[in-house]
């Protein structure tokens, strides 16, 4: 059903023999994925697989259509009218866009972080980390309680909260917020998170914490993430998917591989420049 | 279903998520059905809001607009008993007490506005405390203010009482449009012009205000509707004038005077008037309040 052979802009990139796609099924299929605001195209012709237990980083400069491509894996863009999204983007073999997908039941398999820290203000700490369970119909106590333990803890937050759950989650800190929002998106056990620029708000020492902690979670969840911080690409990613704003403003892949080979033998040139930071 | 081929210690995880996703997935009929009950609720109530506007407007209008014709905007009212007549002289009327309240109360409602907007002490709450209370007082009172405070010392009713009058009904509502669209203001700004050592009053005359416009014109206008709208001030204050008249220091006529006026009375020409002046007035608030939106929309785009 699925055509195995990398996408064309894959196979492009095939420059260096390290290239091999790992021998796992993809967990994620962008096919053709484009994004167009009142008929304007933001993002244009995405094509790219995502592995189970890697993790992605959709790399390039501002206005490079990262964050609407990344948007588009959970349908956030359903609720923003003048947004249409083409294409074919397959979580397993459910496809995304389709009618037939609930979107809700689909955003339990694709979780999201944002940019900036945004626990729900009036929950409490464990309210938070329960929060997507019970949106999703969740009543029993002890899957509950399991789940928010698991979750604080693949954060690295149990050992700091576990005293004080009860506690509003204003309380905590501007990186432990964020590791809540983790714990939060985490507690639901989505099969892939979706992380828009997860530490750009945070100061160096949270980024290093969420960096590390990024690193333990790909054992349990898939990870796509959106940086325009390239050492961060580099310290975090198996496999990195460059973008670049195009003439007519619209988003392109320019290209996508193995994280270690795209910045040390890129085989566009523009990568290069951009890895090397000669822009952007 | 993607099968992860993890080891044996991630088990209880993949459990958990099998769990949650069959909860969430057999709670799916019954969230779906509450949630269109709930919206479906929104949209009802949306609906019975909009029922008796949308009824008073097509009232006023089919009532109205027969009463539109050349007379009505040329010729002044009739007393009882007499055909024919307009309300050309209440029309003048309301456009001098108008453009009289709001030329005194806009500049100073916007500098109140201001002042409010950039202090925070025990005397600007106060103040911002009182104009909230005076804005929702009673317009009879204000009407019986401006009787005692300027019919009663000069001795006369007049359109200058009357401007007096329905000046204390806009300025609070100046007053609070204002500020709030000054406060709309991001800090940075007035930051940043602090940083480069600008003074508060030049903050205020080059940042604050240009960026505030869209907001402060809103306001104005719809304060003016507002104001052009009160029928209760005028009462005690501009008596009403059959004839026209167009110095403001005599008594004068205005269009909610003549929808209360001759509303009561049981001749048909007299009622046809009152329909027609209602329609007038409602069409009158209607331009100020669209003209202010497409203006702050205007505004707002000229700057990108």
């Amino acid at each position: 059903m699925i055509d195995p052979t990398p996408t064309p802009e894959v196979a492009e990139g095939l420059g260096s023999g390290t290239d091999e796609p790992p021998a796992d099924e993809p967990v994620m299929r962008l096919q053709d994925v484009a994004v167009a605001f009142s008929g304007r195209t933001a993002v244009r012709s995405v094509s790219f697989d995502v592995y189970p237990g890697e993790i992605t980083a959709l790399i390039g400069p501002s206005g490079s259509g990262k964050t609407t491509l990344l948007r588009a894996l959970n349908r956030l863009h359903d609720t923003e009218r003048s947004a249409s999204v083409t294409g074919t983007i397959l979580l397993g073999d459910t496809d995304v866009n389709a009618d037939s997908t609930d979107p809700t039941l689909l955003r339990t398999r694709v979780g999201m972080v944002f940019q900036r820290p945004n626990p729900f203000p009036t929950m409490s700490i464990y309210e938070n980390a329960v929060a997507g369970l019970r949106f999703n119909g969740v009543r029993k106590k002890a899957l509950l309680d399991e789940a928010a333990e698991s979750a604080l803890i693949a954060a690295a937050l149990w050992d700091s909260v576990r005293d004080r759950l009860k506690a509003h989650a204003s309380t905590l800190s501007g990186g432990e917020q964020q590791r809540l929002c983790i714990a939060r998106a985490l507690a639901v056990e989505p099969e892939v998170l979706l992380m828009d620029e997860p530490t750009s708000a945070l100061d160096p020492i949270a980024t290093k914490r969420i960096e590390e902690l990024i690193g333990e979670l790909k054992h349990r969840v898939t990870i796509i993430i959106v940086t325009h911080n390239m050492q961060q690409a580099m310290r975090v990613s198996d496999r990195c998917a460059f973008l670049l704003m195009g003439e007519d403003k619209a988003g392109e892949l320019i290209e996508v591989g193995p994280t270690a080979r795209l910045f040390s033998e890129p085989s566009d040139p523009r990568t290069l420049d951009y890895v090397n930071g000669r822009f952007g | 279903m993607t099968t992860l081929n993890f080891d044996a210690s991630t088990d209880p995880i993949l459990e958990r998520r099998r769990a949650i996703q069959n909860a969430a997935a057999t709670s799916l009929g019954r969230r779906k059905i509450s949630s269109r009950i709930a919206i479906g609720i929104c949209w009802a109530f949306l609906a019975i809001a909009i029922v008796p506007l949308v009824a008073v407007i097509a009232y006023v209008v089919v009532k109205g607009l027969p009463a539109w014709n050349t007379d009505f905007f040329t010729q002044s009212t009739v007393p009882e008993g007499i055909p024919g007549g307009g309300v050309w002289n209440a029309i003048v009327g309301t456009a001098e007490i108008g453009f009289f309240a709001t030329a005194v109360t806009v500049p100073i409602g916007l500098l109140c506005g201001l002042t409010l907007a950039e202090s925070d002490g025990n005397i600007a709450a106060a103040v911002r405390f009182t104009a909230d209370v005076m804005t929702g007082m009673p317009s009879i009172t204000i009407g019986i203010f401006g009787y005692i405070a300027i019919v009663k010392t000069t001795g006369k009713y007049s359109g200058l009482a009357g401007a007096f009058a329905i000046g204390f009904i806009m300025l609070p509502v100046i007053m609070r449009a204002g500020e709030t669209a000054i406060r709309g203001v991001p800090r940075d700004l007035s930051e940043a012009a602090l940083a480069l050592g600008a003074r508060r009053a030049t903050i205020a005359h080059r940042v604050l205000v240009p960026a505030a416009l869209p907001g402060i014109t809103t306001g104005v206008l719809l304060a003016v509707a507002r104001g052009l709208g009160e029928t209760a001030p005028l009462l005690l204050t501009i008596f009403g004038n059959q004839y026209l008249q167009w110095n403001p220091t005599k008594p004068m006529e205005a269009l909610p005077l003549v929808i209360y006026n001759n509303s009561s009375q049981p001749y048909a020409n007299l009622l046809q008037i009152a329909w027609g002046a209602a329609l007038l007035l409602m069409v009158v608030v209607l331009v100020l309040s669209v003209g202010s939106r497409v203006l702050a929309v205007v505004l707002q785009r000229e700057r990108r």
